[in-house]
């Protein structure tokens, strides 16, 4: 990467990045991955993910995030379908982890433990 | 069949917004759904709270994102019949705002939230290993607006304009704060980022971090710019590694990026950043001791004046910032002084992050505008108090903040109202306490705190808190005399007035509040030697109520000290004497004949 020499630069790096990131649209999971994620075990659940999207023939890209600050609900992992608005889910274990590759990734069918934004964003 | 595509019912699963409603409405609808043969086109799934509290239970229908408000049992079956089958709405369930406007989907209702995110706002959103990912949510494009035709002192004016206030504390004015070190002129000036979260309970700054590490480094970039300096110092404490690793990565790939560095996005500005770690002693969030601990000498505070941006790291004018307060700078580049002055109350402006811990349902971090109540906090936002036990207190400040009670739940949260009620805004922890948490162990608890950080430097900290603690201690064993709460009260106030720094002038902050608002129950320990929550061993007698008692001799089994006697199918006994107050019989008790008296 040559460093960013303007402000108008970035301006247009960033569309670049909008632009590639839109093309190429998949599932996208985020284990939300901060110290209390990890505490309750995000990175089993990462790993499975990364694992069973492959092994069951899934596009998605599975990243790593900080944490939504619902630590009372950990381990928690965003999924979003392409075209769709993102879901979060909540108290994820290995046998939620399965539904929603199973239910939500496959056929966009909901399972417990959505985690509804309860939040207004600064856009909003 | 009107149901073309899948449908999906959410229900919220509040437990206090609508006194457990929620499940009823579930096992209801699911009754609906099966009655009307639609298990395999509608599903109805349980979801977290939607922040609308007020208005619950709260039913979502997707797709369409229809949001039904109050929702009680009965209305299961018109949702399913109108709604879902005929696809028409159920007027009666649909929000009406105070103006009369009917809310329909679920993005009308973002007025309604209680919860605003600008601290938080990428934290679960962008990964922060990846710095594409933070561009894509704007990363940087408030220094590059900075750079590109603001001066100095039109960063100041806006940061100013903008009401901020110090996250991290004491809530002076950030940039009153830059404006004093931009004006103290100097070879070189430093920016330093207090990240040496030492709160109990508070985890915040970690959370941004870890979530948004570039948020920090772009305002660090922002005030090096406004305030002349040209080098950036994180003090952050070893014992968050993630959050260390995660900065080194961002730094690393700023640098790459030629956001941070030599002569920034052509600008001819440099900036450079640094980390500095901690060791974790609490007083080195002080900002004085923060510098000596940087400088290498012992984290120990000296008295102010001089201000770090008069002479602060290494003799130069140096500007600190808490992480929390760094995080807000971008957003009110972008977006404006008047934006954030727009929010919160008429003098603490903006949001506050708290970390909600203790007897508290949903546990975490959560965002409000200033001015928010603690009843709207704890409540609605927090879900209210576990296994529906009754409030009793929350501390705020951590150990050198005071409790707030019941007759506090309805004062808008802000710095200055904190103040007023004796307590104090602090980091953001917020301890929720409910009826059965002793008031004088909480003090002692958070003195233990105190006592353990003190450098003992000065006396009356190093000395004063020991004291305070003995009397605590002394108390809670049912050893103390009415004359002693005079005693501890009188011991409080010299600590205040005679401590160097911040430490040792706030640590009998829990006491004294505790004393002030449950003097009742201190009285109780001393006069009575009863511990009103049963938390104080000393002061407690297991004893077992003899109608109850069935004589199953469970509890004879698990007395480890043997001290419970009785025949079989007899009522049990338990001798005092003996009695080591562990517990262990009352949980084994299948009859709730075990009572703590």
């Amino acid at each position: 990467m040559n460093a960013v020499k303007s402000p108008e630069e970035l301006k247009s790096i960033k569309a670049g990045i909008l632009k590639r990131m839109n093309e190429k649209e998949t599932v996208r999971v985020k284990v939300h991955m901060g110290t209390s994620g990890l505490a309750s075990g995000a990175r089993e659940i990462y790993d499975f993910f990364r694992l069973e999207l492959e092994k069951r023939n899934i596009q998605a890209s599975v990243t790593s995030t900080g944490d939504m600050g619902y630590s009372f609900a950990e381990p928690t992992l965003e999924v979003k379908r392409p075209g769709e608005d993102p879901v979060v889910f909540g108290n994820v274990d290995k046998l939620r982890a399965d539904e929603i590759i199973e239910k939500y990734i496959k056929n966009g069918e909901l399972v417990d433990g959505v985690l509804p934004a309860n939040y207004r964003t600064i856009n909003q | 069949m009107m149901a073309r595509e899948k449908m999906q019912i959410l229900v919220c699963g509040g437990t206090t917004c609508s006194d457990g409603q929620g499940e009823a409405v579930f096992e209801n609808l699911n009754l609906e759904i099966e009655a009307n043969a639609l298990e395999n086109d509608v599903h109805v799934v349980h979801s977290g709270c939607f922040g609308l509290c007020s208005m619950g239970p709260v039913v979502k229908i997707v797709p369409g994102n229809t949001i039904y408000t109050k929702v009680s049992p009965d209305d299961a079956r018109e949702i399913v019949s109108e709604h879902i089958l005929k696809g028409r709405k159920v007027e009666r369930l649909l929000w009406k705002d105070p103006s009369g406007n009917t809310l329909v989907k679920e993005d009308e209702f973002a007025g309604q939230k209680k919860q605003l995110r600008i601290v938080l706002r990428n934290c679960g959103i962008i990964d922060p290993e990846n710095i594409e990912d933070a561009i894509a949510h704007d990363a940087y494009a408030a220094l590059s607006k900075v750079l590109a035709g603001m001066k100095p002192t039109d960063v100041i004016q806006v940061i100013k304009d903008s009401g901020l206030r110090g996250r991290g504390g004491g809530g002076f004015s950030t940039g009153l704060k830059w404006e004093i070190a931009y004006k103290n002129k100097a070879d070189q000036k430093y920016v330093v980022c207090n990240a040496d979260e030492g709160d109990p309970g508070a985890f915040m700054d970690r959370s941004v971090l870890e979530g948004d590490p570039h948020s920090v480094l772009e305002a660090m970039a922002i005030c090096g710019y406004s305030i002349e300096a040209g080098k950036g110092l994180i003090y952050i404490r070893a014992e968050y590694p993630l959050a260390v690793a995660r900065l080194r990565t961002a730094i690393a790939q700023a640098k790459e990026y030629g956001l941070l560095g030599k002569n920034i996005m052509g600008s001819g500005f440099d900036f450079d950043i640094e980390i500095r770690y901690g060791a974790g002693a609490f007083v080195c969030g002080e900002e004085t001791a923060l510098i000596h601990s940087m400088e290498g000498l012992r984290g120990e505070p000296t008295v102010k004046p001089p201000y770090p941006a008069e002479s602060g790291f290494l003799g130069k004018p140096t500007n600190v910032n808490n992480v929390e307060t760094l995080a807000c700078i971008s957003p009110i580049i972008l977006k404006g002084a008047s934006w954030f002055a727009g929010i919160g109350t008429e003098r603490s402006k903006g949001t506050k992050v708290f970390a909600l811990a203790g007897k508290i349902n949903n546990v975490g971090l959560i965002e409000v505008p200033m001015g928010t109540t603690l009843r709207e906090v704890i409540y609605e936002i927090g879900g209210g108090i576990r296994k529906g036990k009754k409030f009793k207190a929350a501390q705020t400040g951590g150990p050198s903040g005071g409790c707030l009670t019941e007759k506090h739940l309805d004062i808008p949260i802000d710095f200055d109202n904190l103040t007023a009620v004796g307590s104090m805004m602090g980091s953001g922890g917020l301890i929720v306490m409910d009826e059965d948490d002793c008031m004088v162990q909480v003090a002692k608890f958070f003195l233990e705190f105190t006592v353990e950080e003190s450098c003992g430097k000065c006396a009356p900290c190093r000395i004063g808190n020991k004291r305070l603690h003995e009397l605590l201690e002394h108390i809670t064993k049912g050893k103390g005399t009415l004359a002693d709460l005079d005693r501890l009260k009188n011991m409080c106030l010299v600590i205040k007035d005679t401590s160097l720094c911040g430490l040792g002038q706030s640590s009998p902050n829990p006491v004294l509040s505790t004393l002030e608002n449950f003097r009742d129950e201190y009285e109780a320990h001393v006069s009575l030697k009863k511990c009103p929550a049963g938390q104080c061993k000393d002061l407690m007698e297991y004893f077992i109520i003899e109608e109850n008692c069935v004589g199953c001799t469970a509890c004879a089994r698990v007395c480890p000290v043997g001290a419970i006697t009785g025949e079989r199918k007899e009522p049990h006994h338990i001798n005092p004497d003996i009695c080591i107050k562990c517990g262990a019989c009352m949980e084994k008790c299948k009859f709730d004949a075990i009572i703590i008296q």
